[in-house]
């Protein structure tokens, strides 16, 4: 393999996971933008979703059905840990809400080793196992619907949040609850349903990463955390900006990997967080792009 | 964490004592149960760690998600400078003490000035980088492998390695650890701590140097879990990354929350309860679920968590201290409480022998 199929290989594989990143980091921000909470079970339902929908195929239930069973299953879920654990503790401090996401995340993984256990999972890939040559790469379609599905997932959240009722109540109380209150939506309301839709994002995350880097029921650490590092960089409630985050981390990663060592990739990550929260607390596109979702 | 402290509870001398003594009395009577003083002995090492993070949460209202990173520097600074050094494991305790307080203060110094999420991810991203060297940096830390043969801790040229011996050495440290949290507490800088807990601005505009306290505070921290982790070290004498990653730092924090931020016994409080609750769901877990594998007790220690701070904010010191006050006051009953808490442990004793 000569440098530039290595450098296209790279890209794919920073593209794919930096799709992944942006679907959960997606979720933050909603998350973010309407309850004010930093979610950090955010990764886990990505795992959910993953691992559910694993157990739906082999059930002999089509792929298709599998893979938005799953995603509903994983809102309900998402919907159940807003009111049983975010929403009695609305009024609590903000460090108070940030464990209680921890601990979340800890009962949802927990959970998980309860029903399959800790030992990895494959899903089969969306469309059987082709590859594309592209100048020299070789890379799996499962690749490209990463891609697309989180393309088309960013079009579809930009005509929810601009074009019907129900996103442009969401948008009002990001952008000024108080006039939003006045306008007679009910902020509060908002966060179960930003919560839901959130836990369905991650989800499909978690089923479109499965085939690529098979499941188990830690992988939400991880893709948590670097979504988490993506939204950060783009300001926490600037979607555009942590989508964009997301492929940035998606690419250094894949790039540090490829060629520097797999070992510090995750340390490079952080230390881009670092630099973020340490020198451009607002995001590094503060400058760049207008407000919030 | 702000949680509502209006007062600085230091505990009531009396019991405080009663305890002091009960706990060092007691390896005199089970000194043949290794199970039941390697438990304590966890605990112990916990209780350092997890009173420096309350001293940090509770009195300055500052989260940490990265306080593993410094029980592991003070481990491998231990293990690496006792082993391969030839230093006095005293002398390494102190070096990793030392590097700790450097690195938190290098480290806190930009952290500082962040709040609230960003505080917490700066932590957390910080715990995951030290993570990663002690995973990467083989030379010294033998990587993923683990570091072997960490020598015993010597003591007036007497290696200390029965569990007997390093109960008492774990304990010392401990009460001493307790002992100084109580009297910064009570200082000017607890005075201080507390009013930035209160309302930094106001603090800051009553002339309270914010960031030098948080900074001092966040070392101080830092010292407690080093030390704790050089104890470790001598103790276990095999050391590995994954004790030092994210999730054990997660495991810090819950130990603070289940004791409460508002008591400097918080810290060994929540160190005994999840110490004596994961020993006891190891017993009974696979007994009901008997496929259940990996650590599943997590699950438990996360629904704790979230129930603890919905409805019970200030943790388990603050109701126990309101108890031994209605006992106090009452009669002059027996210090039942804690009592408690050794029995839970005696129980899961008996389900393993």
């Amino acid at each position: 393999m000569d440098g530039w199929s290595q450098f296209v290989q790279l890209l794919f594989s920073g593209l794919t996971v930096g799709s992944i990143y942006a679907l959960v980091a997606l979720g933050f921000v909603i998350t973010y933008s309407v309850t004010g909470i930093l979610n950090l079970a955010q990764g886990d339902f990505a795992m959910l979703g993953a691992l559910l929908c694993i157990t739906f195929v082999n059930s002999g239930i089509p792929f298709v059905i599998a893979i938005l069973l799953s995603v509903v299953a994983v809102m309900a879920v998402g919907g159940l840990f807003e009111r049983l654990a975010i929403h009695p503790a609305r009024n609590s401090s903000i460090a108070t809400l940030i464990i209680i996401t921890i601990g979340a995340a800890f009962v949802f993984r927990g959970i998980a080793i309860f029903i399959w256990g800790t030992q990895p999972y494959a899903l089969r890939p969306f469309t059987g196992n082709h590859s594309l040559n592209v100048v020299g790469a070789v890379i799996q379609t499962q690749n490209l619907w990463a891609i697309a599905l989180s393309l088309v997932s960013f079009i579809a959240l930009y005509i929810f949040f601009n074009k019907t009722y129900i996103g442009k109540a969401v948008t009002a109380c990001v952008v000024n609850p108080f006039a939003a209150r006045l306008m007679g939506i009910e902020p509060r309301k908002m966060s179960l349903g930003a919560v839901a839709v959130s836990a369905g994002l991650g989800a499909l995350a978690g089923i479109v990463i499965a085939p690529v880097s098979g499941a188990s029921y830690d992988m939400g650490v991880m893709i948590g955390l670097k979504a988490f590092i993506a939204a950060v960089i783009g300001g926490l409630t600037n979607a555009p900006a942590a989508i964009a985050g997301a492929f940035i981390i998606g690419i250094l990663e894949a790039f540090t990997e490829g060629y520097l060592s797999s070992g510090y990739k995750d340390a490079i990550s952080f230390g881009l967080l670092l630099l973020v929260l340490f020198f451009m607390p607002n995001g590094i596109f503060a400058k760049m792009s207008g407000k919030r979702v | 964490m702000k949680l509502d402290v209006k007062r600085i509870h230091t505990g009531n001398a009396k019991w405080s004592l009663l305890f002091t003594v009960l706990l060092l009395g007691l390896p005199l009577i089970f000194s043949t149960n290794n199970y039941l003083l390697s438990t304590l002995i966890m605990v112990g090492f916990y209780t350092i760690v997890s009173t420096g993070l309350t001293l940090l949460m509770g009195y300055a209202g500052q989260i940490s998600l990265g306080q593993a990173a410094f029980y592991g520097i003070g481990a491998y600074t231990s293990a690496y400078l006792t082993a391969h050094a030839g230093v006095s494991s005293w002398l390494a305790m102190a070096a990793g003490a030392a590097i700790a307080a450097m690195v938190a203060l290098i480290v806190g110094i930009p952290a500082f000035r962040l709040r609230e999420h960003y505080l917490a991810l700066a932590t957390l991203g910080f715990g995951i980088i030290v993570f990663t060297f002690f995973k990467e940096w083989k030379g010294i830390t033998g990587g993923l492998n683990g570091f072997f043969g960490i020598p015993p801790i010597q003591l007036f040229g007497f290696p200390l390695q029965t569990d007997f011996q390093f109960y008492y050495l774990v304990w010392i440290f401990a009460l001493i650890g307790v002992l100084f949290a109580r009297n910064i507490v009570r200082s000017r800088v607890g005075r201080a701590l507390l009013s930035i807990h209160g309302s930094e601005i106001a603090a800051n505009s009553l002339g309270v140097n914010i960031t030098k306290y948080k900074l001092q505070i966040f070392m101080i921290s830092a010292v407690y879990a080093s030390v704790a982790g050089s104890l470790y070290a001598h103790y276990v004498t095999f050391i590995n990354p994954d004790l030092f990653g994210i999730v054990p730092s997660i495991y810090f924090l819950i130990m603070v929350v289940i004791g409460g931020t508002g008591n400097v016994w918080g810290g060994l409080i929540g160190a005994a309860v999840y110490v004596c609750l994961g020993e006891l769901l190891k017993e009974m877990v696979p007994m009901f679920i008997p496929n259940a594998g990996g650590e599943f007790e997590i699950v438990f220690f996360g629904l704790l968590l979230v129930i603890i701070l919905i409805y019970m904010p200030n943790g388990l010191s603050h109701s126990l201290s309101k108890v031994l006050k209605r006992v106090s006051s009452t009669s002059r009953h027996r210090k039942e409480p804690i009592l408690v808490a050794e029995n839970e442990n005696a129980g899961s004793v008996g389900g393993e022998h």
